[in-house]
């Protein structure tokens, strides 16, 4: 089996979600995923990048390379500290939205990847941790 | 303050997204065109976006904006060159774009816009 890999990546301001994108899509490159697969991830990654910046007033994500017999992916968790989510059910439908987006960023992103949790406490802690597996 | 370039070809503008964009940056292409559709009066704006390697949800909205704030100055939006993979995702995105008018590259666009101010560039 292969190592697994793990890295923090700052979600301060603007270029950071620049730079999250960026190292996303080097890793996912890594991993042999497809220009589709790619872009999914990358484009996944941008909304929540964005929500924890800006719903989330900053915070943190981690990314993980995973490598198991059959499959290998690749698992981001982003965390904040900041208001987070009341009605979860609520924030993950198409079109929702408590500030000026367009509401596709939880649903889409869900749709986007091959798992995806939310968990939040507001103030205290708020995680999205989502994955995309590739078969082997 | 970092801005991309806007060019004037003939009647029409192009603008050519070739950098992974900060925020920031697409929301001053957004103020910098419509100043520059004004003040030159085109009739056209062409945003090639060939490079872009992802549109999100964000830059989804600042091309839907420019292509209304745009109409509202009379002039026609054409966006394109847009990679299938980003067309595929941003469907799955549940990004419609359904008021913004796209071509598969310059030419066809140039063509479009042509089309629609018989007169060609």
């Amino acid at each position: 089996m292969l190592e697994h890999q793990s890295e923090t990546k700052p979600i301060a301001c603007e270029t950071d979600i620049v730079q999250v994108r960026r190292r996303v899509r080097e890793l996912a490159i890594a991993l042999k995923f497809s220009l589709i697969e790619q872009t999914k991830v990358v484009t996944a990654t941008s909304e929540i990048a964005r929500n924890t910046l800006i719903y989330g007033n900053g915070g943190e994500v981690v990314l993980e390379v995973l490598h198991e017999p059959t499959r290998c992916g690749l698992k981001l968790t982003f965390i904040d500290h900041g208001p987070g989510i009341v009605d979860l059910e609520q924030a993950l439908t198409d079109h929702f939205t408590s500030g000026k987006g367009l509401g596709l960023g939880l649903g889409g992103s869900k749709r986007l990847m091959s798992e995806f949790e939310i968990s939040s406490q507001p103030y205290l802690e708020t995680r999205v941790m989502m994955i995309r597996w590739r078969n082997k | 303050m970092e801005r991309l370039p806007i060019f004037k070809m003939g009647k029409y503008l192009l603008v050519t997204i070739q950098v992974d964009m900060h925020d920031q940056l697409a929301l001053t292409l957004q103020d910098d065109l419509t100043i520059k559709i004004r003040e030159t009066g085109a009739a056209g704006v062409l945003i090639d976006i060939s490079a872009l390697e992802i549109v999100d949800s964000f830059i989804g909205r600042i091309l839907s904006t420019i292509s209304l704030t745009a109409s509202v100055l009379d002039a026609d939006t054409i966006v394109v060159g847009m990679q299938p993979a980003v067309a595929i995702t941003l469907v799955e995105l549940g990004l419609s774009l359904k008021k913004v008018r796209t071509a598969l590259n310059i030419d066809k666009g140039i063509e479009l816009l042509n089309a629609s101010h018989d007169a060609p560039c």
